[in-house]
């Protein structure tokens, strides 16, 4: 099915189980233990080995040797795979460094070989028996020193930016500062991996199947269709599970050396500098406005740095779209750095860019002595600030902010900043904008009816923890006229059609597109079958009628059953229109006199982000993000080791995370909205908008509580203290 | 992790015979800390003697009116007794305030004292750690501190003593007592179970070789008003930047111990002589002779304004 033209009445518009608050079909299974992750899985006959890997111990460098003996003497010991007898192995183009390293060393904890046992323990024990002596190489580590050699590589400019901010009454100027965030999924990276003769089945944890299974082959250099991806729960991925990662090729290489199945489990401190993380920002802004508050020149400049042939954060993106003014300028710089991979973390680009222009925003209201809710409001715009022509299909910005002031008492706000005490406590409130564009992807499935009148979906989607089960369920069940209990629903797996997957807040709309499409096909092949006009045939209760004639589902699919399949794919709307998603977060903190503590009191978060498939599960997702940019905001940094070149707070005792003692109290609303370009489902994403703005509202907050700006996060005490009064 | 064998052992004296005969043997209790330093081969037993089995988890009244506290007594159990709450309000504080819940169930209180440093280069084998490996240089120094220790440092070492309830026991002037191979005991002061690294930051406690933690002894009750406060980024399950734990009598006399500053729990009973004057006093005389790092020199404002809120509280309180 090809989506080119604004959705009009569909059955999806009934809501009689899209758009209901609905459990998830597999809480159950998850909550009794029986819904099976990567590192569970068995192989049906055999008995797996089990895999232990050994990361590099300097940044960058060469293995000058590399000491197996004791290792392969070890009980137990079945192979080791190193780059040297690996064979040779390709590198897919979404993968920066090479997933096997050696002997050159890009990064710390680069993997440079698996060690295979019987038992996890002997293989754990073993691996630190291999001994590497490296030849220790010179490395880019600091991103600040970088900065001045980094060239563009993105750009964006309308009107004269120089010549208005210079001519602006009121400027603002200033630099932010944002760390390098990891995922830090509760599930680590895991896989099992199988070959038959040459076909190789791997259990995994991955969020897009199809990316996976394409890379493997061109990693391993064989034909995609020899093998097979399976993922269908996924610990949590945050954009650490988007790409093939060491797991997955080690676990492949180490099973067919060891001729056998093998499992390779990532450890908790492999997550930091093995896999991706989001990389550090440096970005500057400037803002020129005249003393009507009405900004007439905007510039945000970004920089990161990644290894080689990597990508940068595009922090300065939501600037183009997010706020007018005629002159704008919008620059994003990638240093070259030799620390572990940079790449997409929850809302990349923009989470890392709304904490710093949300907070330029905040002190740009204060500088024109505006309310910083209203200075939003008077730079709202309803098209696109680079090509006015062009509309956005849905732009309720205005309304999440006047509502989430209402929602959350902000007229108790007071505007200026330290005045407000609480026994012990200085307590402020902040607000920020939330933005993130929606990203129509194809998508496809396939549907099946049977003889009990049970309705099958199949896709390759993945559920990383945010609902996809559920709202593919609702999905087909409001397609097909049947309630939930009637739907079963397979996701995660190669077999199946290929699907939008799990990324960049794609997943729920184009993941349901593809099941809408495949029910269309499928309604139409029992229409045809039962000898019905399809554009007549009701699907309800059950049943498919039309005028006096009624079967149930189970009586039309017969036998054999019926079985349709189709993809979703997108004309231009998303061209013709500026698709985006929008929301307004509101915190308030307090922050203790003496230690200068922050503590959140409670979040609110308003949004308009299309039709809301599932309130309970879409809440959830906003919920967690809130949370995810709570920690951006107030504890979240892998520390840099600018000597070594590694993230030195490599565990979880070290990265902190929020906790639930951090924030007592968290709200959501959705305002109502569909949106007709974005599908036939007329949804759009939630899961990142959650988290972007967050980290500037509570920054806003924190420097609305105390009279300290603080521009470097994450923004903690020892930020304040100096500056809290005696 | 290394293969190691294992046994239960029968009595104190003979876990502490057992140990001093094979070197390279450690004694695990809760296992909270050793097990995650095993697995990542930090520490390296040859031989665990796992003491669970002793009876070693009561807590009884003394003849001197104070609390003989069971070596394997859990930090759940001892945080929630009437008698610690009633009396020693601080040590039960102090203990809620650290780890989780799920930890505080299985760690004990001998093994509380002895836990290790949760500096992130000791943690990490392939960045040079005098504590793991003597003479090989500290990574830390000059390297990320912010959490490090301040005061009682070393060229050596900069860790700093990760336990909330051993900052409480050092206020309270708790006593060790442990079992030596030989099967005699011997009482040592908290004050002294604990070394300041100097050179050997290796050689983290005063105990012998083989020597066994049996009891932790409380002193008659003090009275006073106890507060332990502890500061963190994350209000739950963090190591404390800083804390600071008083005993504040109705004279306005007290007793003060600090943690997250130092490598044991820090307490200087001459700065204790200065609460009078207030806590810019008592700070400059507790943290003499610091020697902070950039990224931690924001510890020495933090006791000070914290003590000052502290004694504030003390001051304020019925």
């Amino acid at each position: 099915m090809k989506f080119d033209s604004p959705a009009t009445t569909n059955p999806i518009d009934q809501l009689k189980i899209v758009g209901k608050p609905t459990n998830r079909i597999d809480g159950p299974a998850k909550t009794t233990g029986t819904a099976t992750y990567a590192y569970e899985w068995k192989h049906p006959d055999l008995k797996p080995a089990y895999g232990h890997v050994v990361g590099a111990g300097i940044a960058k460098g060469r293995i000058a040797s590399i000491d197996l003996g004791d290792a392969q003497a070890y009980p137990g010991v079945l192979a080791i795979v190193t780059a040297e007898n690996a064979g040779k192995l390709g590198k897919s183009k979404r993968n920066t460094a090479k997933l096997l390293g050696g002997p050159e060393i890009d990064h710390y904890h680069q993997a440079i070989a698996v060690v295979i046992a019987e038992t996890f323990e002997q293989a754990r024990a073993a691996a630190q028996l291999v001994r590497v002596e490296y030849i220790r190489a010179e490395g880019s580590f600091d991103l600040a020193r970088s900065r001045d050699s980094a060239p563009d590589v993105q750009n964006a400019a309308t009107g004269d930016f120089l010549a208005a901010f210079s001519d602006a009454p009121i400027q603002l100027d200033e630099t932010y500062t944002t760390p390098d965030h990891s995922h830090a999924m509760m599930e680590p990276h895991a896989s099992l991996a199988a070959w038959d003769g040459d076909k190789l089945v791997v259990w995994t944890s991955n969020q897009m199947i199809d990316w996976g299974r394409t890379d493997l082959a061109a990693t391993l250099g064989i034909k995609k269709d020899k093998i097979q991806f399976i993922s269908p729960y996924i610990g949590g991925g945050f954009g650490g599970k988007l790409f093939l990662r060491a797991d997955v090729v080690l676990a492949a290489l180490a099973a067919r050396a060891a001729k056998r199945p093998v499992k390779v489990a990532l450890t908790r401190p492999f997550i930091f500098n093995n896999t991706t993380h989001r990389p550090a920002t440096i970005q500057r802004i400037r803002i020129g406005a005249g003393k009507d508050g009405k900004i007439t020149a905007i510039g945000h400049e970004t920089w990161s740095g990644d290894l080689p042939d990597g990508g940068p954060e595009t922090a300065a993106e939501q600037s183009r779209l997010l706020y007018a003014g005629a002159n704008r300028m919008m620059a994003t710089r990638l240093a070259l750095l030799d620390l572990p991979e940079g790449n997409a973390m929850r809302a990349p680009g923009e989470a890392p860019g709304l904490m710093a222009l949300e907070i330029a925003i905040d002190e740009m209201a204060e500088k024109l002595e505006i309310d910083p809710i209203e200075f939003r409001i008077l730079n709202d715009i309803q098209v696109d600030p680079e090509k006015p022509t062009r509309q956005f299909s849905q732009r309720q910005l205005v309304a999440c902010l006047r509502q989430g002031a209402e929602r959350f008492a902000w007229n108790k706000r007071n505007p200026r900043a330290g005045q407000i005490r609480d026994g012990e406590w200085l307590v402020g409130m902040g607000v920020a904008a939330a933005f993130r564009n929606n990203i129509p992807m194809k998508s496809a499935a396939r549907v099946r009816v049977d003889n009990r009148g049970i309705v099958t979906v199949e896709t390759d989607m993945t559920d990383i923890g945010t609902g996809s089960y559920t709202i593919i369920a609702q999905t087909a069940a409001e397609m097909m006229g049947v309630g939930l209990d009637m739907v079963t629903v397979s996701l995660g797996d190669s077999a199946f059609p290929v699907a939008a997957g799990s990324g960049g807040q794609w997943g729920a709309n184009s993941s349901t597109a593809g099941v809408y499409a495949a029910c269309v096909k499928l309604r139409e092949a029992l229409s045809h079958k039962m000898e019905f006009d399809p554009s007549d045939a009701v699907f309800a209760d059950g049943t498919i009628s039309a005028g006096n004639r009624r079967f149930t589902l189970a009586e039309a699919a017969g036998e054999t059953g019926v079985v349709a399949e189709d993809i979703m794919e997108y004309g231009d709307l998303a061209k013709r229109y500026q698709q985006s998603t929008f929301g307004a977060h509101f915190v308030e903190v307090g922050v203790d006199t003496a230690t200068a503590e922050i503590r959140i009191r409670r979040m609110l978060a308003v949004c308009a982000a299309g039709r809301i498939l599932n309130p309970k599960t879409a809440r959830s997702q906003v919920i967690g993000a809130m949370t995810m940019g709570a920690g951006a905001a107030l504890m979240e940094e892998l520390v840099v080791d600018k000597r070594v070149g590694f993230f030195v707070n490599h565990d979880l005792a070290g990265y902190e995370v929020p906790v639930h003692a951090d924030i007592p109290h968290q709200d959501v609303i959705f305002l109502d909205e569909t949106d007709p370009t974005s599908s036939p489902m007329k949804a759009k994403g939630v899961g990142e908008l959650g988290i972007c703005g967050v980290g500037a509202a509570i920054a806003n907050a924190i420097y609305n509580a105390t009279g300290v700006r603080v521009r470097d996060y994450p923004i903690t005490l020892d930020k304040l203290l100096d500056q809290m009064p005696a | 992790m290394k293969a190691f064998t294992y046994e239960r052992a029968v009595s104190p004296a003979a876990a502490a015979q057992a140990a001093a005969h094979l070197p390279g043997s450690k004694f695990i209790a809760g296992g909270t800390n050793l097990l995650d330093l095993m697995k990542l081969q930090i520490e390296t037993p040859t031989h665990l003697i796992d003491v669970n089995g002793l009876a070693l988890d009561r807590i009884e009244a003394t003849p001197e009116g104070g609390l003989r506290i069971g070596a394997l007594v859990r930090n759940t159990d001892l945080a929630a007794d009437a008698r610690v709450r009633r009396d020693y309000g601080l040590l039960s504080r102090a203990l809620l305030s650290g780890a989780s819940g799920q930890l505080r169930n299985k760690a004990t209180t001998a093994g509380n004292l002895l836990q290790r440093a949760r500096c992130p280069y000791f943690y990490d084998t392939d960045q040079l750690c005098n504590k793991r490996h003597p003479g090989s240089g500290c990574a830390a120094l000059g390297g990320f501190s912010r959490q490090h220790a301040v005061v009682g440092v070393s060229d050596s070492c900069i860790a700093s003593h990760p336990s909330d309830m051993a900052v409480a026991m050092r206020a309270l002037d708790a006593i060790v007592e442990t079992v030596l191979p030989d099967g005699s005991t011997r009482s040592i002061p908290i004050a002294e179970l604990h070394r300041l690294p100097g050179d050997t930051p290796h050689i983290e406690t005063t105990l012998g070789a083989g020597e066994l933690i049996v009891a932790v002894t409380l002193p008659k009750p003090i009275g006073g008003k106890h507060i332990y406060r502890k500061v963190r980024d994350r209000a739950s399950y963090a190591f404390a930047l800083v804390s600071v734990a008083v005993i504040v009598q109705a004279d306005g006399s007290g007793r003060v111990a600090v943690g997250g500053v130092a490598p044991k729990p820090w307490r200087v009973e001459a700065a204790e002589a200065r609460l009078p004057e207030g806590a810019k006093a008592v700070t400059d005389e507790l943290l003499a002779g610091a020697a902070p790092t950039r990224e931690n020199a924001y510890k020495l404002t933090l006791v000070e304004r914290t003590l000052r809120a502290v004694l504030a509280e003390a001051g304020s309180q019925p």
